[in-house]
C-alpha cells in the first residue's frame, strides 16, 4: 500500500512536471537547465539521512558522506552558475530602464 | 521536531514547484532560482530535522553529514563562481555527472549497510525492513535503477564535459555493431537488475552492476558527435533527476521522489524541444553517430572549390555602406570571447544609420541558449535579438550577413544536400543575404565535422583570423573613419 502511494505520488509529480515546462523562451533554455540541474542535486538530502543510519559499516558511512559531498557540488555550483546566467539578464534590463 | 520537518518539506517541496514555473519568465527567472534554492535549502534543514528527531545523529553521522555539506559546497562554489561563461555548458555536464554519482552512492552504501547489518537482523531482507520500512524486493530494484542510471549519469556526463571542453575528440566514436553491444549490455543490466531485486542478498550482482553502469554511460554518449551535446546534456540531466528519484524509492522519501519525477519530466520536455529546434527525433540523435560516416558523401566530394577572402579592411568598406546588417553567432564567437566586441561593433553599425540585428539559432553555441547569455553579458539589448524564422523570409533585403564562428546552423546543405547528415534541420538561410561574411579562425570544416557550401559560394567572404581582433579590427577601421 505505501508502494502504491508513493507510485501515485511519483506519477503525479511527473505530469506536474511536463506542465511547468513548456513556452519557454529560447533565451532561458540554458538557465532553465542548469536550473534544473541543480535541482536535481535534491539527492543530496537522500544521501544526508543515510549517513546516521551507518552505525555498523564504516565502509557504507564513506560511501555515503562521499555521496553528500558530490551532490553538494552539485547543488551549490548548480545553483550559483544558474544565478550568475540570470544576473546577465538582470543587468541589461537594469540599464535598459 | 519531527513535525519542523513536515513543515520544512512541505515548503521545500513548494519552493521548488514555484521556483520551476518561475524560471519560465525572464523577468521573474531570477527571483525563481532563489525559491528553488530556498527549497533546496528548506529540504537539507527538514533532512537533519527529521535525522535529529529520530535520534540518529550522533557525533560520527554530525562530523561526516556536515563534513560532505562543507567539502561539496567548498568545491562547488569557486567551480560556480570562478568558471568562464563561455565554460558553462561543461560545468554544467560536470555539475550533472556528480548528482549522478551521488545518487549511486545513495544505492551502494544503503546495501553495504544492510549487508553489515544482515547477520544480526537475520537475513538482507529483514534488514532493509528494518533500515527502510518497506518491501525488500521494492528497495532493491530501486537501488538498483538509482545505481544503473546514477552510473550512467556520471559516466556520461563526464564524456559529454570531455567533449564540450574539447579534452576529448568530438567527433563521433563509431564502431560496427555498436547499437548491437550497447543494446546486449542494456539487456545484460536488466537482468541483473531483476535478479537483484528477486534475491537481495545477491549483493555480488552490485560488483557487476556498477561497472557496467559506467561502461554503459560512456558507450552511449561516445558515439554522439559534439553538436550534439546540447541534446544530450539535457537528456543526462532528465536522467540524474530520475536517478534521484530512484533513490528517493529506495530510501523511502516522497520529497526525493516528487522533486527527482519533477527534473526528470522537465528534462525531457527541453529535450524534446531542441530535438525539434534540430528537426530531427531523439532516436536520431542518439543513435545515428551523426555527422561521420555519411560526411563524406555530402559536401566535400569532388571538386575543391575555392573561398574568397577578404582582409578586415576591405570588409569595412562593404559594411559602411550597408544598410542592413544581421550577425550569426555561434561557438567560435564564446571560444573568442567576441560577444563585447560585437555589441560595440553593432553600435558603431547603428551610429552609421544602418539596421543591426542579432540573430539566434535555438542550437548555436554548446547549449540552447549560449548565445543569448552571451549577448546578455554584453548588454545586447533584448529587442536586437532575432530568431531565423523572423529573417529568413526578407534574406534577400539583408545587405550584409556576419556569421562569426557559427557553422553549421548556416549551412545550406541542410536544405539541398540530400545526403548531408544535417539534411531537414531548419538554418538561417543567410547564403540569400546579399553579403556574407563569415569570421572564422581557418577553412577548417565546423565543430560537427561537416563541409559547409556556404564557403564556396560567389555571395560569400571568409574574414579568418581570431573572431574578437577581427571585429576590433573593423571597430577600428570606422573609428579611424570620424
Amino acid at each position: 500500500m505505501q508502494y502504491l502511494t508513493l507510485a501515485f505520488v511519483f506519477t503525479l509529480a511527473m505530469f506536474l512536471g511536463l506542465e511547468l515546462i513548456r513556452k519557454i523562451p529560447s533565451q532561458l533554455h540554458t538557465p532553465l537547465m542548469s536550473g534544473s540541474n541543480a535541482i536535481s542535486g535534491i539527492c543530496l538530502i537522500g544521501a544526508m539521512a543515510l549517513a546516521p543510519l551507518t552505525e555498523d559499516s564504516p565502509f557504507a558511512l564513506g560511501l555515503a558522506t562521499a555521496a553528500v559531498a558530490f551532490a553538494a557540488i552539485n547543488v551549490v555550483g548548480g545553483y550559483l552558475v544558474t544565478h550568475r546566467m540570470l544576473s546577465m539578464f538582470q543587468g541589461k534590463k537594469g540599464e535598459s530602464k | 521536531m519531527i513535525y519542523v520537518a513536515a513543515v520544512l518539506f512541505f515548503a521545500s517541496a513548494i519552493g521548488f514547484i514555484l521556483g520551476l514555473r518561475m524560471l519560465r519568465r525572464p523577468e521573474t527567472a531570477r527571483r525563481g532560482n532563489m525559491v528553488s534554492a530556498f527549497g533546496m535549502l528548506c529540504a537539507v534543514l527538514g533532512t537533519l530535522a527529521e535525522t535529529i528527531a529520530h535520534g540518529h545523529f550522533n557525533t560520527l553521522a554530525a562530523v561526516c553529514v556536515l563534513g560532505g555539506l562543507a567539502i561539496g559546497a567548498a568545491i562547488g562554489f569557486p567551480a560556480a563562481r570562478f568558471v568562464k561563461m563561455t565554460a558553462m555548458p561543461e560545468m554544467v555536464a560536470l555539475f550533472n555527472g556528480f548528482g549522478g554519482i551521488a545518487s549511486l552512492l545513495i544505492g551502494w552504501s544503503q546495501t553495504q549497510m544492510a549487508v553489515a547489518g544482515a547477520e544480526q537482523a537475520g537475513g538482507m531482507g529483514p534488514m532493509l525492513i528494518k533500515l527502510t520500512g518497506g518491501q525488500p524486493n521494492v528497495v532493491t530494484l530501486a537501488t538498483f535503477f538509482a545505481i544503473l542510471i546514477g552510473g550512467v549519469t556520471f559516466t556520461g556526463s563526464l564524456v559529454a564535459f570531455g567533449k564540450l571542453s574539447e579534452r576529448i575528440t568530438t567527433k563521433p566514436v563509431l564502431y560496427p555493431g555498436q547499437n548491437i553491444v550497447n543494446g546486449l549490455a542494456v539487456l545484460v543490466a536488466v537482468i541483473l537488475g531483476i535478479w537483484f531485486a528477486v534475491a537481495p542478498d545477491q549483493i555480488w550482482l552490485l560488483y557487476i552492476l556498477i561497472p557496467l553502469s559506467f561502461v554503459l554511460g560512456v558507450a552511449v554518449v561516445i558515439p554522439i558527435g559534439g553538436g550534439d551535446m546540447p541534446v544530450v546534456i539535457s537528456l543526462l540531466n532528465s536522467y540524474s533527476g530520475l536517478a534521484a528519484c530512484a533513490a528517493g524509492f529506495a530510501v523511502n522519501s516522497p520529497l526525493l521522489i516528487i522533486i527527482g519525477a519533477l527534473v526528470g519530466a522537465s528534462g525531457l520536455i527541453l529535450t524534446r524541444i531542441m530535438c525539434l529546434a534540430m528537426n530531427r527525433s531523439l532516436s536520431n540523435v542518439l543513435f545515428s553517430g551523426f555527422g561521420s560516416a555519411s560526411t563524406s558523401g555530402g559536401g566535400g566530394s569532388g571538386e575543391k572549390k575555392e573561398a574568397r577572402i577578404l582582409s578586415p579592411q576591405d570588409a569595412y568598406h562593404v559594411l559602411e555602406a550597408a544598410q542592413s546588417v544581421i550577425f550569426v553567432p555561434g561557438y567560435g564567437m564564446a571560444v573568442a570571447q567576441a560577444q563585447h566586441a560585437v555589441k560595440q561593433l553593432a553600435d558603431v553599425l547603428k551610429a552609421n544609420g544602418c539596421e543591426v540585428k542579432h540573430v539566434i539559432h535555438p542550437v548555436a553555441g554548446r547549449m540552447p541558449g549560449h548565445m543569448n547569455v552571451l549577448l546578455a553579458e554584453a548588454n545586447v539589448e533584448y529587442e536586437d535579438l532575432a530568431v531565423p524564422e523572423d529573417v529568413n523570409p526578407m534574406m534577400e533585403t539583408i545587405d550584409v550577413a556576419i556569421v562569426i564562428g557559427a557553422n553549421d546552423v548556416v549551412n545550406p546543405a541542410a536544405l539541398t544536400d540530400k545526403d548531408s547528415p544535417i539534411y531537414g534541420m531548419p538554418i538561417i538561410e543567410v547564403h540569400r543575404a546579399k553579403t556574407v561574411f563569415t569570421l572564422k579562425r581557418s577553412l577548417r570544416s565546423g565543430y560537427a565535422g561537416i563541409d559547409n557550401p556556404l564557403f564556396y559560394m560567389e555571395n560569400n567572404a571568409m574574414v579568418l583570423g581570431d573572431a574578437k581582433k577581427t571585429v576590433e579590427a573593423l571597430i577600428a577601421e570606422f573609428k579611424s573613419e570620424d
